[in-house]
């Protein structure tokens, strides 16, 4: 299908122009979630939308798939605007989605019937999409008798049938284990290269690096709080491509830095940006069983106190979406640096990761109080009270006048949880009380 | 700072709550353990200004209820589900016991107390927390017996491991593991509790009539007298004392039961409770839990002393001990068969059972006839507001609420429509049936439509999928594992409240449809324990045989074909 491209002047698949996204929220205040985001898709595309979670990518693939609406800007499908599910444009979900209650067939043949097709070409069509995927001897399968890369087999071909110009695919491989993802990948690209899918164009929503140089044409990297576009990337490298070829690990390398770049641009932008403003941060939820963990791993040979984050990455079996939290933590806190991609200790990071379980306790407890402006200021407001204890929701108000309820939350768990760990101060859930006993 | 020591508002609080609780103790249990005859002297009047104190009494049958309930439980579910032989015995009967109309017994159990304390009111009371008793505790039993089975492997081992007796598993295991679900039980208890309060405070056996002051006997004496003003103030009451029972007992408990969820769904809003709150932050409260505590672990100390390893059986000791229990039940067995007949044999005929099995029959059409339209109304309702979340926040507990509401309080202003319009009783007073029992269709189905994941409906959308295909292939296969566990609570529902429903009266006015309801119910005013035995035994094998046939077979195709895992 992509063998015979249309000529560059014809108007692109998809257009979407400074589209942007809000969400009521509950003080009536609005938040943010996408900020003019422009995209283009050519025939014969794969667009990758990469990011990490929150950054929006899979808010932007449901306005295009016409799930939601946008609160500003448009988006236009061949020329038209997308007001509710659009005929071409059909969607792979991160959880298949699969009706239980359906047979591999009558899920495929859902979409047909949809748009009253004869009987007997849904019949054609959906064992043709069966065929096609490799699922042929599952028609009569109910999902549940079938592993997760057959469940997701079946989330393709029922795409595909309704022959769709566009395939939104919204993390189609994250629920899958390492081997089988790559499988259903090298699939998919085969029939793509080969042109045997009815489908013109794609975007490709991912939280993974190389799955998104390795898949697409182009890639747009994401960043948060507003979700936004920071960079787009566009990968030359021939296809089938190679996971060794230097360029592909070039390339991977090179979006690790686009992604911690400094202050300005890039992801790590706002981390380093709070870090030494008020308690306007909102802090990720990372044990201190995981910032030990990879402070011990950098200290330790191979790397010797500076690693590359893509190395650890794939060392430690760990995608962005946790492997940044815990590496921002660690910056937030001075116990690293992360710059270019690559990781760097300070003094205090090796000097954390030699000390004895006590030493360590005592030695997070200075970071904490001193980096972590959050910390100091509920350390400081209980010792200031006579009784040494103040209520959670002192702090969960001052901290929404900021940020969203939610994030709040989130964050005042993230401190609970690092100032437990320093013996700082200490929490009981129960009342809701923060104080400075420490538990009977 | 309220924080610091001293008395805070929350100790208020906690405080007036106690004192609550103490001067709702000493009213409703005034003149328990008077003759009979006081209640002839001072008897229930229509006067409002009562109405607390009749609530109160009514509510304390209802906890008294509750409490026996829970004692049942733990020792019943316990043992069945610790002693696989008396298991064998024990669940089966159990599930006989839940089909069994309680509306028809009480007529019965209320002859066996009023014998053992002869001209006490306080035999009058037995009977009526007994009737209650009967209609609360064997879900919970159910519940608890599951929940037992079900505790994990792993936790199990630990507990062995910790060499923990078996009366510290119990308590720090096993109960705290079977709390979320035994908790919802309760409330669900509670929901049908509330009808037999009402249907058990005014009882009349032959020429017997005993009237317990509470909301039952108000109602009866309100329907005596003609008053829909006194049914209104009835039904206000009804309101007003479900929403307090709600505030201050479940909402609190469920609040609390919540930290024993074995697994904690991201992304689920935690049950609030402002009363539990109040108590959790009151230091008199913390200190006088702090003593019971104590007290407990001290009473505990005395049981943990006997080790809790279990005892090996020789499997030919086993074998012998098989036999023997084997023996014993058969023995209850021929026992309880041949009693029954000598007590019915020379009374009944061929045709009496003949005749009803054939009333019989006539209920179960009008049962289905009545699932069938209300799952009409309620199920496209339900699915519309489970979809929206906005919606099903309201609308969720106030089914629930719906669902708890006595409706035989309900009974006498359609009574005294159907008695002024000359109205077919056949038709018109088969609706009481399902009055009350419509909204566990409701609320289950608002259940299921909500617990839909988001991305399963986008796939809907995506695809297009609208009208009748999306009913079709979407909502209603969604919804119906959810839909069958509330049609199948509703059915059990509606044929206990067709003992209350098929025979009304307003004033001297009496209607009646034909029906084993009305078979029973007349044969309980009359006195005839011979057709009060042959209607309950008649009733509870068109449960037990419609739920076998019926509704357990499609419930275990529904959980294994349409649930989402």
């Amino acid at each position: 299908m992509n063998a015979n491209l249309k000529p560059a002047s014809a108007p692109p698949l998809l257009d979407v122009a400074h589209a942007r996204k809000t969400f009521p929220r509950g003080d009536g205040n609005e938040l943010l979630v996408l900020e003019d985001v422009s995209l283009k898709v050519a025939p014969g595309e794969i667009v990758g939308l990469l990011g990490r979670s929150g950054s929006g990518k899979s808010t932007l693939l449901r306005l295009i798939a016409g799930l939601s609406e946008p609160s500003g800007g448009d988006v236009r499908y061949l020329g038209q605007p997308v007001s509710g599910p659009a005929e071409g444009i059909s969607m792979v979900f991160q959880s298949f989605a699969l009706f239980p209650w359906l047979t591999v067939y009558e899920n495929v043949a859902l979409g047909l019937e949809a748009l009253h097709v004869p009987k007997d070409e849904i019949r054609t069509r959906s064992l043709a999409a069966i065929d096609l995927i490799g699922l042929d001897g599952f028609e009569s399968a109910y999902p549940r008798e079938l592993s997760g890369g057959m469940r997701q087999r079946v989330g393709f071909a029922r795409a595909l049938v309704v022959h769709p110009n566009i395939l939104l695919m919204d993390e189609p491989f994250s629920a899958l284990d390492v081997l089988t993802a790559e499988n259903l990948r090298t699939d998919f690209l085969d029939l793509w290269a080969d042109g045997k899918m009815p489908i013109k164009g794609v975007i490709l929503v991912t939280h993974n690096i190389e799955e998104a140089v390795q898949m697409c044409d182009r890639i747009l990297v994401f960043a948060s709080n507003p979700g936004r576009i920071v960079t787009s990337i566009d990968v030359a490298i021939p296809r089938p491509r190679d996971r060794l070829d230097p360029a592909f690990a070039a390339l991977v390398e090179r979006i690790y830095v686009e992604m911690t770049a400094k202050p300005g641009r890039g992801v790590a932008a706002r981390t380093e940006r709070a870090a030494g403003s008020g308690i306007d941060t909102v802090l990720p939820r990372v044990s201190s069983n995981l910032l030990s963990g990879l402070i011990e791993t950098v200290a330790a040979q191979p790397f010797g106190g500076k690693a590359d984050l893509p190395e650890i990455a794939s060392e430690l079996q760990l995608e962005i979406d946790d492997l940044f939290p815990v590496a921002e933590s660690l910056q937030m806190l001075r116990f690293a640096d992360v710059e270019g991609g690559d990781l760097r200790l300070t003094a205090d990071g090796l000097a954390f990761a030699d000390a004895s379980s006590d030493e360590r306790k005592r030695v997070f407890a200075r970071h904490l109080l001193a980096q972590v402006p959050l910390a100091a200021h509920i350390r400081r407001v209980l010792d200031e009270r006579a009784s040494h204890a103040a209520p959670k929701s002192r702090f969960l108000d001052e901290l929404e006048d900021h940020m969203a309820p939610e994030a709040a939350e989130q964050t005042i768990r993230a401190i609970v949880s690092w100032a437990r760990y320093a013996e700082a101060f200490a929490y009981d859930d129960e009342t809701g009380m923060f104080s400075l006993e420490n538990p009977t | 700072m309220s924080d610091c020591g001293a008395p805070s508002r929350f100790d208020l609080i906690a405080l007036l709550l106690v004192v609550g609780l103490l001067t709702f103790l000493a009213a409703g249990s005034r003149g328990v353990l008077a003759p009979l005859t006081t209640i002839e002297a001072s008897p229930v009047t229509l006067d409002p200004a009562h109405l607390p104190e009749y609530a109160a009494r009514s509510t304390l049958r209802m906890l008294a209820g509750m409490v026996l309930s829970l004692l049942f439980t733990f020792t019943y579910a316990t043992w069945a589900a610790k002693s696989p032989r008396a298991g064998r015995i024990l669940i089966p009967l159990l599930d006989v016991l839940q089909s069994v109309p309680i509306l028809a017994f009480i007529s019965v159990t209320f002859v066996f107390f009023m014998s053992l304390t002869p001209g006490r009111v306080l035999g009058a009371e037995f009977a009526a927390i007994f009737g209650i008793f009967t209609s609360q505790a064997w879900n919970m039993a159910f519940s608890f017996y599951q929940s037992l089975r079900t505790v994990p492997v792993e936790l199990e081992e630990a507990a062995r491991s910790f060499r923990l007796s078996a009366w510290a598993r119990f308590w720090r295991l096993e109960v705290p593991f079977a709390m979320p679900p035994l908790i919802w039980n309760m409330m669900m208890s509670m929901s049908g509790g509330w009808f037999f309060v009402v249907a058990s405070e005014a009882i009349t056996v032959g020429d017997k009539t005993v009237t317990l002051p509470g909301m039952g006997a108000y109602i009866a004496l309100a329907i005596e007298a003609k008053s829909l003003a006194a049914v209104g103030w009835a039904i206000g009451t009804m309101l007003v004392v479900i929403i307090i029972y709600d505030q201050l007992l479940f909402r609190p408990l469920v609040a609390w039961a919540d930290r024993f969820r074995f697994e904690q769904e991201p992304g689920t809003v935690p049950p609030r409770s402002w009363v539990l709150e109040a108590l959790g932050k009151s230091l008199l409260v913390a200190r006088f839990l702090r003593f019971l505590r104590r007290t407990w672990r001290q009473l505990g100390a005395a049981f943990q002393a006997a080790p809790g390893l279990p005892r090996l059986e020789s499997p030919e000791h086993s074998r012998r001990l098989d036999f023997v229990a084997t023996l014993v039940v058969a023995c209850l067995l021929a026992l309880a068969i041949w009693h029954t007949a000598t007590f019915l044999a020379p009374e009944l005929s061929w045709h009496d059972i003949g005749y009803s099995v054939g009333l019989g029959a006539i209920t179960m059409i009008r049962v289905f006839v009545l699932i069938g339209l209300a799952s009409l109304v309620w199920v496209p309702i339900g699915v519309w507001i489970g979809l929206r979340p906005n919606i099903a926040r309201i609308a969720q507990p106030l089914a629930q609420f719906m669902a708890a509401f006595p409706t035989n309080l309900v009974y006498p202003v359609v009574v005294a429509v159907v008695v002024n319009w000359h109205l077919s009783p056949n038709i018109w007073l088969s609706p009481l049936m399902i009055l009350g029992t419509q909204w566990y269709i409701l609320f289950n189905v608002i259940a299921g439509a909500s617990s839909m994941p988001g991305e399963m409906r986008h796939v809907a959308t995506n695809l297009r999928v609208t009208g009748w295909l999306w009913w079709r292939r979407v909502a209603l296969p969604a919804v119906f594992p959810f839909y069958v566990t509330g049609a199948l609570t509703a059915s059990g529902g509606s044929w206990n409240a067709a003992i209350a429903a098929e025979v009304a009266s307003w004033g001297n006015d009496r209607v009646e449809a034909a029906g084993l309801g009305a078979y029973i119910a007349d044969a309980t005013v009359a006195g005839d324990f011979h057709r009060i035995v042959l209607g309950v035994v008649t009733m509870s094998l068109f449960v037990l045989v419609i739920n076998r046939a019926l509704w357990r077979p499609l419930y275990y195709y529904a959980e294994r074909k349409f649930r989402l895992s």
